[in-house]
């Protein structure tokens, strides 16, 4: 940043604060480590590329969906299996991807299904993190009894597949919930039940490095001080143990996405008439021999890709954020 | 199966290593069967289902049953005649049965085996409800005492198991299963009946081995040929049809109407045909004042005709036989198939499909806006069961009525309609007695503790009730089927069921085996003959 530029922005700093920090913030993104390796793998590149392009068909999917597949009242049964790239033998109705056995629009159902895996995926990874980051710190700042306690529950779990996990709460948290409601609460079930099965490895993660980091002298320099144990976890420890969090937060999205894929597959998850990806990969699987294979096929499809980039993504900042490894 | 084994190799079609495993010399014959869902239990008496029966009639008998054509053919009693007096019938015991473990069959099981069908906890007990008493006239003779003559009571025995009365007394188990509050007895997962195939083991949802029963009366009357059923339900369609492609089974029992041309064409296979005697319909609670599962206060939006008409207009039946049944279906308008005493074409005639109509009568019952209910649809029973609720779904959300969609496996499913926990559900009916009395006994009777079991409606009319009453003891036949129509007149004209189809049964197997089509989807499987 030229000094002419610093001087406009503390001249007038209402209007150019705001550009003047964001330029300024952005040309140091520009000279960091982070940009240079991303610059320098065409596959993260590819990757990012694809997962901006899916979260944004996801973002504005309701406005360039031609269809709502959400509303049963919108599909026609007559457009059933209307094949690809082509119209339907009874309607003459055209849809890009196809339909699949209710005549449901594939590309709308596709957008549409990668808002709740995207949603889904990133809100449950949200609440897994806050949840092991904070049990993660508490277990590792304060150790005894708590930190046993916390570790020994974290083990137990691990003992057990996080699918089998996130079923059981499913399973119990549907039964808590009225009938009536049960369509509505779906997706807030699915988040706490796949949230509820990977906190784990955020709270091992954030524990190792908690009890790395209290033992050093500016936690110590803080204790001299006299700031209270509160203070120092959130304001001197949190910020230090934030690195790991993030990569394992970008791979457990990956996860969560699958894990949600997972369950509506088995029929546990979404709802059939609000199908996701992995409803529709469900009810692409009863015509793999009938020669109906666009209704597993583009589904499928984008969840490979979407899967297969977040984690590649997840990869390559894990790389980039240990030093180690270089 | 050796001689199945062996098409199959040389079609060149993989085999599994337990399939090679199970090739063992001699003459035995193994059978791989699969279907959608397992039997419910192995209480004979406790569920009135058919997979239920299916495994149950390999293993027990009724006096009598019906052959692999749908013909009534001696079983346990070898004659059967009223006798002078027409309240009696008097039933010929086959002499030299025994149970498989070794028990001799005689009247006594024969009374105790009907009186536990009546208990209150017997699902059976509907089909008994016009018998008074059964009495032992000697070890080989019984007599079956009626509330009035009934003319028609053999056919309501074909699903009557006979049940050993020293095995089922000593195991503590002379009250039928207790299904509806989660009862367990001891004849839920053992089995000591007659027939000619014996349990070996059972994993129930998994995988269930009978074994032929190697002192059957039934020998040289039966081809017998099959000595072991492995009986495995896979519920996932396209793993059932693979498992049949890949030779993995030999006999399923419902192929997925989508790939009906994939297996035909493939060698080594085949896929036999016929109508099936059973009608799919939805109920819908007609009968409480308000429902839990709407959005509605106070009122319940179903027990208005104008609305189940309405309904009953929007479901559009043409397409769903067209595109979610790929033309295996005959749509309905009446919960009887066509087989049935008392079926006229003009009963099962069904409204034209008609949007606006169907919309004018909801407004005109008040419910122009609409209103929101949930839907329980079983996913593992009928065929192609939750994508026809799903089109109904859709096809109700054109006339403004917001359905959410429960499917269940029917196991779970079943509960709710006998236990009056939903309001809209889906419901297949069978007809084992192929007259329409069953059908009023069990759905359009009041629910009592002998009638309406399945009555998920709530529906009750008590002029109808005392016709369904009076058909029992009815013996002029004449009377009687005019009676059958003024009932059927009147359930007709209260929309109390929305009917969708009749099925159509598709089973596929390999071509080696030579099995009819059993109109009530009942394969024998001592009947089974192979080339």
């Amino acid at each position: 940043m030229s000094d002419s530029a610093r001087e406009q922005a503390a001249q007038t700093p209402e209007i150019a604060a705001e550009p003047g920090w964001l330029k300024d913030k952005w040309a140091r993104f520009l000279d960091s480590d982070i940009y240079y390796s991303f610059k320098r793998s065409p596959v993260t590149i590819v990757a990012f590329t694809l997962v901006v392009l899916l979260m944004l068909g996801a973002l504005v999917g309701p406005w360039i969906a031609p269809q709502n597949p959400h509303d049963p009242a919108q599909l026609n049964l007559m457009d059933g299996f209307t094949a690809p790239f082509a119209e339907n033998q009874f309607t003459g109705n055209f849809y890009l991807l196809g339909t699949d056995d209710q005549g449901r629009d594939l590309f709308s159902a596709i957008l549409y299904g990668l808002r709740i895996s995207l949603i889904v995926g990133i809100v449950s990874v949200l609440f897994a993190g806050v949840l092991g980051v904070t049990l993660g710190l508490v277990a590792g700042f304060f150790g005894g009894w708590i930190d046993t306690l916390i570790m020994r529950i974290a083990d137990i779990q691990l003992t057990f597949p996080s699918i089998l996990i996130a079923m059981l709460i499913y399973g119990v948290a549907r039964g808590l919930v009225p009938v009536d409601m049960r369509d509505e609460a779906a997706i807030y079930i699915l988040i706490v039940s796949i949230g509820l099965s990977e906190w784990v490895q955020f709270a091992r993660t954030v524990r190792g490095a908690t009890l790395v980091e209290r033992e050093k002298e500016y936690v110590q320099a803080a204790r001299l001080i006299g700031l209270g144990r509160g203070p120092i976890m959130l304001r001197h420890v949190l910020p230090n143990v934030m690195g790991p969090v993030l990569v394992i937060a970008t791979i457990g999205l990956a996860l969560a996405i699958i894990a949600e894929a997972t369950l509506s597959f088995l029929g546990v998850g979404a709802p059939p008439t609000q199908p996701s990806l992995g409803t529709l990969i469900r009810i692409g699987q009863d015509f793999l021999f009938s020669g109906e294979w666009w209704i597993i096929l583009f589904p499928s499809m984008t969840l490979l890709v979407l899967a297969l980039s977040v984690n590649l993504l997840g990869d390559w900042l894990r790389d980039v954020l240990n030093p180690k490894l270089r | 199966m050796n001689k199945t084994l062996a098409i199959a190799l040389s079609a060149g079609v993989a085999v599994s290593a337990w399939g090679l495993a199970s090739a063992s010399p001699a003459e035995a014959e193994t059978l791989r069967w699969a279907r959608a869902g397992d039997s419910l239990t192995l209480d004979p008496h406790a569920q009135n289902e058919g997979p239920t029966h299916t495994l149950a009639h390999q293993m027990y008998e009724p006096l009598l049953q019906r052959d692999m054509e749908g013909k009534i053919i001696p079983a346990l009693a070898t004659s059967w005649a009223p006798t002078e007096d027409p309240t009696v019938w008097r039933f010929q015991l086959r002499e030299g049965v025994t149970f498989h473990g070794g028990e001799a069959f005689t009247a006594d099981d024969v009374v105790f085996s009907i009186n536990r069908a009546k208990k209150p906890t017997s699902a059976m007990k509907e089909l008994l409800n016009s018998v008074a008493e059964v009495k032992k006239v000697d070890d080989y003779t019984v007599d079956f005492v009626t509330n009035g003559p009934n003319p028609l009571l053999p056919n309501n025995l074909t699903n009557l198991f006979m049940m050993d009365e020293g095995w089922t007394t000593e195991n503590d188990a002379v009250e039928p299963q207790d299904i509806a509050n989660g009862g367990e007895n001891y004849a839920v997962r053992n089995t000591n009946g007659t027939g000619a195939y014996m349990l070996v083991s059972r994993t129930p949802d998994e995988r269930t081995v009978l074994q032929a029963n190697p002192n059957y009366w039934g020998k040289g009357e039966f081809p017998l040929e099959v000595t072991e059923i492995v009986y495995t339900p896979i519920q996932s369609a396209a793993t059932r049809v693979a498992a049949l492609l890949s030779g993995e089974v030999d006999f399923i029992q419902d192929v997925p109407v989508q790939d009906l041309g994939r297996v035909d064409q493939q060698d080594g296979l085949k896929v036999v045909t016929a109508p099936q005697n059973r009608v799919i319909f939805f109920g819908l609670n007609v009968g409480d004042d308000d429902i839990p599962s709407d959005n509605v206060e106070g009122a319940n939006p179903f027990a208005d005709v104008r609305v189940r008409r309405a309904m009953n207009m929007a479901i559009n039946r043409p397409a769903i036989k067209q595109v979610v049944m790929r033309d295996q279906s005959i749509p309905a308008g009446v919960i009887m198939p066509p087989f049935v005493n008392g079926w006229t074409e003009e009963l099962d005639t069904y409204p034209a499909h008609d949007i606006e109509a169907a919309k004018a009568l909801m407004a005109e019952a008040g419910y122009g806006d609409g209103f929101s209910v949930t839907l329980n649809c079983p996913n593992d029973r009928y065929i192609n069961d939750e994508a026809i609720c799903q089109a109904v779904v859709g096809m109700m959300g054109q006339i403004g009525i917001d359905v959410a969609l429960d499917a269940l496996p029917k196991a779970q499913h079943f509960p709710l309609i006998n236990k009056w926990e939903t309001d809209f559900y889906m419901l297949g009916w069978g007809v084992p007695t192929f007259d329409s009395e069953y059908i009023f006994n069990f759905l359009v009777h009041t629910k009592t503790d002998e009638l309406g079991s399945w009555n998920g409606a709530r529906y009750s009319n008590p002029e109808l009730d005392s016709k369904i009453v009076s058909l029992a003891s009815e013996t002029n036949l004449e009377k009687r089927n005019a009676t059958i129509a003024e009932i059927w007149a009147q359930v007709q004209e209260d929309q109390v069921y929305l009917p969708v189809h009749h099925q159509v049964l598709n089973w596929g197997m390999q071509d080696g085996i030579n099995f009819d089509v059993q109109p009530e989807d009942q394969p024998h499987f001592k009947f089974l003959t192979m080339n």
